[in-house]
């Protein structure tokens, strides 16, 4: 197993050695940007290979991102459902479970609230948003609540099976918007009738910053209380830290499994019910843009903490938003952004591993 | 063990630069983007084109957006030459484009975007990005959308979309003669009525020669996903289909399956003779290059007014694609034949009586749709196998 003088680094050894007096949280945070400057250091070597300039492309995301009012705005579009669906990754990490079917969450989350929103599109918003929200959420939470029985009674695999029930639930989406729910006037097109006005959600001037950015906020805000000033927290690190010693003393271990899941999946349905009714207006299919996947990478870089994950939410907003920008500024091909991501946590993970080590 | 994991991760990430920077390299060799013409009414309208002054003093910055890969050989491919084909005969006109755009609310980011970085035109090339278009335009009144196959128009979203139909019958009219079996396959994406319409124009193609031929229809749920593509087309060879279409945004996956299963294959969107194996027949092909730069420097003009325009092969909007080693002159005869007769207007593929599947009159005896009533077609022809998605 390595160490953190295996030979093959000696560098860091000495590097590790020198900076051991520097106070934890510093180093920590130092670390993290290293980890994210050796990221964009590699990004622009595969830049380069490609022909086209790094710093060009780096003005390019700082322009389409953060440069004016529309771009800063599409920033905290884009971090309603990535903050949501990191929360639907750290709930059930907290008792060591991995959650990877924050998609289907999201896909079930969208069709309970779409039926809501189809069904009583005729209600006071008032009355309708709440509903729609509710329901958003039973959907997510259903969907993920069946990962934690399985897991919980017959202990099948949760990364595994909340996975491929993401493609279930895409399949039944699919199905629901040829079948059912299609649009009468759409000409045979794939999406369900636009929603009434009451079912969609207020948003900030004429931006398409929605109601759901409360939702994330407040959401991130009730997480960073349970986890650190109820007694259910406190349970939730113990099973998280030892489930074996958590069960001994007593701990229900399979209803916090249970519960954990169906919270998390809630944060993924909302996640999806806020990117029907704010964004798309009615459902159909592809309206995630894998979202549940780019929340897992938010929850991991920030290792599940409160703080971590909005700072995390909002730099993976940048990449994404700007991200566009790379290919309509410097031609650069669409998923190229991807591999900026992929680095930032490859370098970020690896960077936790060592501090591990190290604690 | 985790260091080996990772040091590979590394190595693999770096492979994956190099790896899609020879993808980029490989396009060293452009073909000309306004070409091949495949008819002399596109090139009439270049001459008309260079007639009007000096292209040169056009300025204008237009976006694109693509709901594929430009380099799917298939409808983004084709819609991409016409955007490459602008930048060569309006040398002061600048594009930008985005690719994998996808057919929702995203769609008005990447439009907005591009208006905010200075773009005065935009074409958004896919059906599904005609509602984000709509909403965009009317934050942005002083742009002008060209809308690729949109059904409404509005004052400042135009649409425009060549009468494919008219290739898809001389097509049809190239595969009912080579077939064997009697049996068309056709993989189609979404039972939109523009799709719907190709499936009936191909078999009545077929049928026009060879009154056996049915033409059975999958439908895949999405522009393109391979893995569907390869399944359907797959299981349509298992049926004894011996001649495969499709209505794709790529059709790469469906010319694979029909080279490697040995059958004939038809094309749509573009001449990918040069991807598929020996028995290509021909296909349907956009030729997108003339018209969009028409369109272009009649909306510098001032002269562009959104509307619903179709235009067809007598216009030069489409094409036949080449056709492949292996067919017959008599296939190839009948095939130009056909077009021949659509573009001196002989021929009106749709003149009624046509009958729906299940032997309703769909189109009344002596009746000519146009093309706007055509898209509207919610049903499919006598002789197709298969069902709309309900």
């Amino acid at each position: 197993m390595e160490t953190a003088n295996s030979p093959s680094f000696p560098m860091l050894a000495t590097w590790q050695a020198r900076t051991a007096n520097i106070p934890q949280p510093v180093r920590r945070l130092l670390g993290f940007a290293g980890a994210f400057a050796l990221a964009l250091i590699l990004f622009s070597v595969v830049l380069l290979a490609l022909g086209k300039d790094p710093i060009a492309a780096y003005e390019q995301i700082y322009l389409g991102a953060l440069a004016d009012d529309y771009g800063r705005s599409e920033v905290i579009v884009k971090m309603i459902p990535f903050i949501l669906c990191a929360l639907a990754v750290a709930i059930p990490a907290q008792v060591g479970l991995v959650n990877v079917g924050g998609e289907g969450q999201i896909y079930i989350g969208a069709l309970f609230a779409s039926v809501v929103a189809l069904a009583f599109g005729d209600l006071p918003a008032p009355i309708l948003i709440p509903l729609l929200v509710v329901a958003g959420m039973i959907g997510g939470g259903l969907w993920a609540g069946i990962v934690g029985i399985l897991k919980a009674y017959i202990s099948l695999n949760e990364t595994i099976c909340s996975l491929l029930l993401s493609y279930i639930a895409n399949l039944i989406v699919e199905y629901v918007i040829h079948g059912p729910l299609k649009d009468p006037g759409g000409s045979n097109w794939a999406y369900s009738a636009r929603f009434s006005d009451n079912a969609i959600l207020p948003m900030f001037g004429d931006t398409r910053i929605s109601l759901g950015i409360i939702f994330a906020l407040v959401a991130v805000g009730v997480y960073f209380w349970v986890l650190n000033y109820t007694r259910w927290g406190y349970k939730m690190r113990v099973i998280g830290g030892n489930a074996e010693a958590a069960r001994r003393s007593g701990i229900q271990i399979k209803q916090y499994i249970i519960m954990t899941m169906i919270i998390g999946g809630a944060m993924a349905g909302l996640a999806g019910m806020v990117e029907v009714t704010a964004i798309q207006e009615r459902l159909r299919g592809g309206i995630s843009n894998g979202y549940g996947y780019i929340g897992f990478l938010v929850a991991w870089i920030a290792l599940q903490r409160p703080v971590g994950i909005l700072l995390i939410a909002a730099i993976l907003g940048i990449i994404s938003v700007g991200g566009d920008w790379l290919q309509i500024g410097v031609n650069l091909p669409a998923s190229t952004v991807n591999i900026l991501m992929a680095f930032i946590l490859f370098f970020i993970l690896r960077n936790q591993g060592m501090q591990k080590k190290e604690a | 063990m985790k260091r080996f994991m990772r040091t590979h991760l590394l190595v693999f990430l770096l492979i994956i630069g190099l790896f899609s920077q020879a993808v980029i390299a490989q396009d060293a060799e452009e073909p000309d983007p306004c070409g091949p013409l495949g008819s002399e009414a596109a090139a009439e309208m270049l001459t008309a084109l260079s007639a009007t002054g000096d292209l040169s003093t056009y300025t204008a910055k237009i976006g694109f957006i693509f709901v594929g890969p430009v380099d799917d050989f298939g409808y983004n491919y084709a819609a991409n030459q016409g955007r490459l084909c602008i930048e060569k005969l309006l040398p002061n006109v600048e594009t930008i484009y985005a690719e994998n755009v996808p057919e929702n609310a995203e769609a008005e980011r990447t439009m907005e975007q591009m208006i905010r970085s200075g773009a005065n035109l935009i074409f958004p090339t896919s059906y599904g990005h005609y509602d984000p278009a709509l909403s965009v335009s009317e934050k942005f009144p002083d742009v002008t959308f060209f809308h690729m196959g949109g059904l409404e128009p509005t004052e400042k979203v135009g649409s425009f979309f060549g009468e494919i139909w008219q290739m898809e019958y001389a097509s049809g009219v190239a595969a009912g003669l080579t077939t064997e079996s009697n049996k068309l396959g056709f993989i189609a994406a979404f039972p939109i009525p523009q799709v719907l319409l190709n499936i009936n124009a191909f078999e009545l193609g077929a049928k026009s020669v060879n009154p056996d031929a049915t033409t059975t229809v999958v439908f895949s749920g999405n522009w393109c996903d391979p893995a569907v593509l390869a399944e359907a087309a797959n299981s349509l060879v298992d049926q004894g289909i011996d001649v495969l279409t499709q209505h794709q945004d790529c059709p790469k996956p469906v010319l694979e399956v029909a080279d490697r299963r040995g059958i004939w294959s038809v094309g749509y969107h573009a001449d990918a003779s040069s991807v598929a194996g020996e028995k290509w027949i021909t296909g349907s092909r956009w030729v997108w290059g003339p018209l969009m730069s028409q369109l272009v420097v009649e909306a510098l003009d001032g002269t562009y007014v959104p509307e619903l325009l179709r235009v067809g092969v007598a216009e030069g909007a489409v094409a036949l694609s080449e056709f492949g080693p292996g067919v017959t002159d008599e296939v190839k005869e009948a095939a130009e034949a056909a077009r021949d007769a659509i573009i001196s207007g002989e021929l009106y593929p749709f003149e009624g009586p046509i009958l729906a599947q299940d032997g309703s009159v769909a189109i009344a005896e002596g009746e000519k749709p146009d093309t706007p009533t055509l898209e509207t077609t919610d049903y499919l022809v006598e002789g197709v196998v298969g069902t709309i998605p309900q």
